[in-house]
């Protein structure tokens, strides 16, 4: 039987009298590329969190690969990459020195060639001695997707990737998501442009208020009320509302 | 043991990175301290039989090393909570035993930098010894370590610069100036002789300075099975809060 890159299983964490996750159930075979959608606060953070370990869940068990998030923390973390949502850089460094360290972190020395290859078709090279202070928004989020693949992880999950970054490098960045995909990476994305998830992901998951209201593949949610394709848009709203 | 490499080596380039004010302004403030201080005192006062500003000199260093500890990791685990880039060491496969080497290391590491560099300024204006290099050695280490693992429990604890600010000066300020750097406890009334005695600091301080002279208010083993025993309570108090991920993992 193959493993999934992804296993979610009645996973539930509250945050005081806020219910985050409830009782999620979630499977992402290897190689998808996969859409994770909600409206703020429907849970899809807390559950990307809970699956980089970044959030204990109450309750339920996450799996990367087959490696518990929890019980073999080191095995799921090293078969995983998150790019994170908020905008974060540390200022005392060059984006090669911050690529460097975050190699450093994964146990590998001497990633040099890789990490000019993610420079390079993330369009980083030039900046590549630059301050991280020193860098525009989009930049700096590149930086951030740069640092979520320095270990070649199989899975990788994309947090609203795109937020501030301008149209000409948002395609280059898909460009190069696409390729890793093809590759054989497994691509998890949340974001708020569902033109995006529409035409990058094979299969969709909508969250609302911590669970995961509705499943399946692009296509058959497009067909998912009536004979009347709709966009992906007009699907997440409907859902949402229903 | 890459993993812990790396962060220990970024912790050390990052105070490295902006030496001026993680090295220089502290050597300068201690510079500051002895000048005021032997200025006043040094023809009025000594201290078991030593010159005031000899006596001092060692208090200095080692203040300058457990203030300097301690803000290391403090300031820079705060910072990376504050800003969020503390991400990007939990999100890697390091233990969290790693993470509490490597911040403390780094923390002990600059310590003995500033403690060396005020060494190396304030040694011009006394006759000091180096009579037992060992026990100055293992305060330096010790107190270094101390420091630095409460700044990582500061650190963490803290979720704003401002709670910081009064764990550095509400307890690690009073506990570094009320231990003996500048003065003998003896020649305090007797109940503040016995305050003194319940503060680690003191032990640190005195062990430290014994190494230099050979005289101290206390036996150095005294002081340094109390100095062991903190360091030991405060590691295993520390390494089971980051084990629960206390403040960092939600």
């Amino acid at each position: 039987m193959t493993v999934p890159a992804i296993r979610v299983s009645g996973v539930a964490k509250h945050f005081g009298s806020v219910c985050a996750l409830d009782g999620v159930d979630l499977e992402i075979a290897g190689g998808e590329f996969f859409g994770l959608l909600g409206p703020n606060g429907a849970g899809k953070t807390t559950l990307i969190s809970a699956l980089a370990g970044l959030v204990r869940p109450d309750a339920g068990r996450l799996e990367v690969m087959g490696h518990d998030v929890q019980a073999d923390y080191r095995g799921a973390r090293r078969l995983l990459g998150v790019v994170p949502q908020e905008l974060v850089f540390d200022p005392f460094f060059s984006v090669r020195e911050t690529l460097r360290i975050q190699s450093g972190y994964f146990g590998i020395r001497g990633n040099d060639d890789w990490i000019d290859e993610i420079l390079h078709n993330l369009d980083l090279t030039a900046k590549a001695d630059a301050n991280m202070r020193a860098l525009s928004g989009g930049m700096k989020r590149r930086v951030l997707v740069a640092q979520a693949l320095v270990h070649r992880p199989p899975v990788i999950v994309l947090d609203e990737p795109t937020a501030g970054v301008d149209v000409e490098l948002r395609q280059g960045l898909w460009r190069f998501i696409r390729r890793l995909n093809e590759d054989g990476h497994t691509i998890v994305l949340t974001t708020h442009y569902l033109e995006e998830a529409e035409s990058e992901c094979a299969r969709i998951a909508m969250m609302k208020a911590g669970r995961i209201i509705a499943l399946d593949t692009t296509a058959n949610l497009l067909q998912r009320f009536g004979s009347e394709t709709l966009s992906l848009e007009e699907v997440f709203v409907r859902v949402m509302n229903a | 043991m890459i993993g812990f490499w790396t962060l220990f080596s970024k912790e050390v380039l990052r105070f490295w990175k902006v030496g001026f004010q993680t090295i220089a302004a502290p050597v300068l403030t201690a510079m500051l301290y002895l000048l005021i201080f032997a200025h006043v005192l040094e023809d009025h006062v000594r201290v078991h039989g030593l010159p005031y500003t000899a006596f001092l000199v060692p208090g200095l260093v080692m203040m300058s090393i457990l203030q300097n500890a301690f803000a290391n990791s403090s300031s820079s685990l705060i910072q990376s909570k504050v800003t969020g880039s503390i991400v990007f060491v939990l999100l890697p496969p390091l233990s969290y035993r790693v993470f509490w080497a490597a911040y403390v290391l780094a923390a002990v590491a600059r310590g003995l930098v500033v403690g060396v560099g005020v060494l190396a300024v304030t040694a011009w204006f006394a006759d000091l010894h180096f009579v037992a290099p060992g026990w100055i050695l293992a305060f330096a280490l010790f107190g270094g370590a101390i420091l630095g693992t409460l700044g990582v429990v500061a650190g963490i604890w803290a979720d704003k610069f401002d709670q910081l600010a009064a764990f550095q000066n509400f307890l690690i300020m009073p506990l570094t100036f009320l231990s003996g750097v500048f003065y003998s406890i003896h020649s305090l009334p007797a109940f503040w002789q016995q305050v003194s005695t319940y503060n680690p600091v003191f032990y640190m301080i005195d062990g430290f300075r014994y190494g230099f002279f050979g005289v101290s208010d206390v036996s150095p083993w005294t002081s340094l099975a109390v100095v062991g025993v903190c360091f030991a309570l405060l590691a295993a108090l520390t390494l089971a809060l980051l084990q629960r991920g206390y403040k960092l993992r939600m």
